[in-house]
């Protein structure tokens, strides 16, 4: 798909944020993917032209960070926390759940196109494991039933909302455009805070 | 009296708490007010009269740090937050930028003013996209009313301030990482000295602070350096989060005084799970060697922890019961070390590799005794041998686990297996809900 006028705008906004216009090479590249849904040959060539570096530059950096995708993913992209804490809390047995639910392994993404899995590092939701992804929105403390009753959702057309994230599940090519820093307007939505973020405070109130 | 104290996260159980109108009519931006009254110079004396210490990791004093800046340079200067938490069990920055991105935004102008930049980022990790929305907002909001871009407050001061969303690289929470990152580059740790603070951001000098050590500051501003130093420990002052996760009836964020023991929180927090007991944790992430429950009334500040043998690190308590297999753990923990070393240097990228490849033996039961000397070894041509911190952090949990656990990895060779059942350690197992059997 040609890059449009629309496009440039865009790339020229983001770009002027920034000091010195190599550093906005990150947020264009979740920008090609909240165009294509990945980051594709014609993206790299645009982004390199935009900040003068040559294409083996831009694709040095696109293949350096995990969360740019070479090849499309799902409409769905789901993490499942597999690091030390998640991964003994339940993230295990929930991965190998999914895997075996979704008939695909890792990195990889159902035929209809609508999910794919990852197993996902630590996601600073320690006190809510074990925690899935999704399109980087949070679903906290799941069970091996509940993730597949979350991906039977996203099949269905119809996935349940983030634990703590907006009132409907974006997807994959909206939430890259948040991460490119395009405002969706919905920061509003959802709690301040999960019951664990709370805990603390509310026993302090109530004086212990 | 609570043991508790609330201050970063007292306002989070409001509905609009990370709003603007929130913020303010919660008293916020009035620390702002104050300190662009003040000089320059009189802010830093503050920050550094307070105790501040970075609460990152490195426990660093934030006043000092901001003191390296060369003054009168004629160069730009840049203030930079380091919001890519990533750290194994590290869960604090997150959810308070969620709940009061503000505080952070506050923080940050305060900050700037006081090292003279005119230009700030937060550097933020990508997985978490209600927490960009978030702080995205608030940055905005801080704009329109006059916070950030030209004159702040009509004091003839100018801030712009980006957020830059990273692509989910651990290594970028590496300060010098993260600025080769933000330059546009592969984030790869730079060879030190020069320090960011006198060759940062563009080669320029350059502030990098964590969330909660730059969120921390407009309450010092506001409450005076003696209000924040009289909490705490002689050496280590102030109010912390301390992150509780894991085999633990009530995980959570409780926002303490540094010095305040396990023992403590856990009996605030109900306690290890029921039926079971403490086995092994961590006090700051995974890169801390472990603890036990020897550890138990150790005072969790800079000091206590390090005289242990141990780092505060990021307080995050991941706390593990009896259910669990330490050398599972470990073997998880170094795959991740593994897989996020950023290959730049070769002790590192190749050492991480073949501590997963010995350490899957032991957990499969295949090896000898003598492979745990072979660990050691490996760690200890890791350790200390890389351009930054990752290498050592991959070497604690193995040597401390070593050194409490040993018979466990014996254990594992005389049985030709992991003698654990995985599923006891699950949550799904007390809780009843959905499971595995």
């Amino acid at each position: 798909m040609p890059f449009t006028n629309e496009d440039a705008t865009i790339i020229d906004s983001i770009i002027s944020r920034y000091p010195r216009k190599r550093s906005a090479i990150m947020p264009l590249l979740h920008f090609a993917q909240a165009r294509d849904g990945y980051v594709t040959k014609e993206s790299i060539e645009t982004i390199a032209q935009k900040l003068d570096l040559e294409t083996a530059e831009v694709t040095a950096v696109a293949s350096f960070y995990t969360q740019y995708k070479r090849e499309p993913v799902g409409e769905y992209h789901v993490g499942v926390c597999i690091n030390t804490l998640c991964a003994v809390m339940g993230g295990d047995a929930i991965y190998e759940g999914l895997k075996e639910h979704l008939g695909i392994e890792n990195n990889c993404t159902t035929k209809d196109g609508k999910v794919s899995l990852e197993r996902i590092e630590c996601n600073a939701a320690c006190d809510y494991a074990p925690v899935v992804m999704t399109n980087w929105e949070f679903y906290d403390n799941q069970t091996v039933q509940s993730a597949k009753d979350l991906v039977d959702g996203m099949r269905n057309g119809n996935p349940p909302a983030p634990t703590r994230g907006p009132n409907k599940l974006p997807t994959w090519r909206e939430n890259s455009a948040v991460l490119a820093g395009i405002s969706d307007g919905r920061f509003g939505e959802g709690v301040s805070a999960g019951e664990p973020s709370l805990l603390g405070l509310k026993l302090s109130k109530e004086g212990k | 009296m609570s043991k508790l104290t609330p201050v970063l996260s007292a306002h989070w159980d409001q509905k609009d708490s990370f709003t603007f109108s929130g913020y303010k009519g919660n008293g916020g931006y009035k620390a702002l007010e104050k300190a662009l009254a003040m000089e320059p110079d009189a802010v830093i004396q503050s920050v550094k009269d307070s105790g501040l210490r970075g609460r990152g990791g490195a426990g660093f004093p934030t006043g000092m740090k901001w003191g390296f800046i060369p003054q009168g340079d004629n160069k730009e200067h840049y203030f930079v937050v380091n919001a890519d938490e990533s750290e194994p069990g590290t869960c604090k920055d997150t959810p308070l930028m969620m709940a009061n991105p503000h505080v952070l935004i506050e923080g940050i102008i305060i900050g700037s003013y006081a090292i003279r930049a005119n230009h700030a980022f937060i550097y933020i990790r990508g997985e978490v996209a209600h927490v960009i929305r978030r702080v995205q907002q608030a940055i905005e909001d801080a704009y329109k009313a006059g916070y950030l871009g030209k004159n702040i407050l009509g004091k003839g001061f100018d801030l712009e301030l980006v957020l830059h969303v990273g692509a989910g690289a651990y290594i970028c929470g590496e300060e010098t990482a993260l600025l080769d990152s933000l330059e546009g580059f592969r984030g790869q740790p730079r060879l030190r000295p020069p320090f960011p603070a006198i060759a940062g951001l563009y080669a320029r000098p350059t502030i990098v602070n964590n969330v909660e050590t730059v969120a921390s500051v407009p309450s010092i501003i506001e409450n005076g350096p003696e209000w924040f130093a009289a909490i705490g420990t002689e050496k280590s002052k102030g109010y912390t989060l301390y992150s509780l996760s894991g085999h633990v009836n009530n995980p959570g964020q409780f926002e303490a005084p540094l010095g305040i023991t396990l023992r403590e929180i856990l009996e605030l927090a109900g306690g290890i799970r029921d039926g079971h007991k403490l086995k092994f944790w961590t006090p700051g992430g995974s890169s801390t060697p472990l603890f036990t429950d020897a550890h138990l009334d150790t005072p969790l500040d800079y000091e206590g922890v390090s005289a242990a043998g141990s780092m505060l690190g990021t307080k995050a308590l991941q706390i593990f019961d009896e259910t669990t297999c330490i050398v599972r753990a470990v073997l998880r923990w170094t795959e991740f070390y593994k897989h996020e070393s950023c290959g730049k240097c070769t002790p590192c990228r190749e050492g991480t590799w073949w501590l997963v490849q010995i350490l899957k033996d032991l957990e499969h039961g295949k090896g000898t005794p003598e492979d745990l000397d072979k660990l050691l070894d490996l760690c200890d041509n890791i350790m200390g041998r890389s351009f930054c911190a990752l290498a050592d952090g991959a070497a604690s949990p193995i040597i401390s686990s070593i050194q409490y656990f040993k018979d466990e990895y014996l254990q594992h060779l005389a049985t030709g297996g992991c003698p654990f059942d995985a599923e006891a350690s699950t949550k799904f197992v007390t809780s009843n809900v959905g499971g595995v059997k």
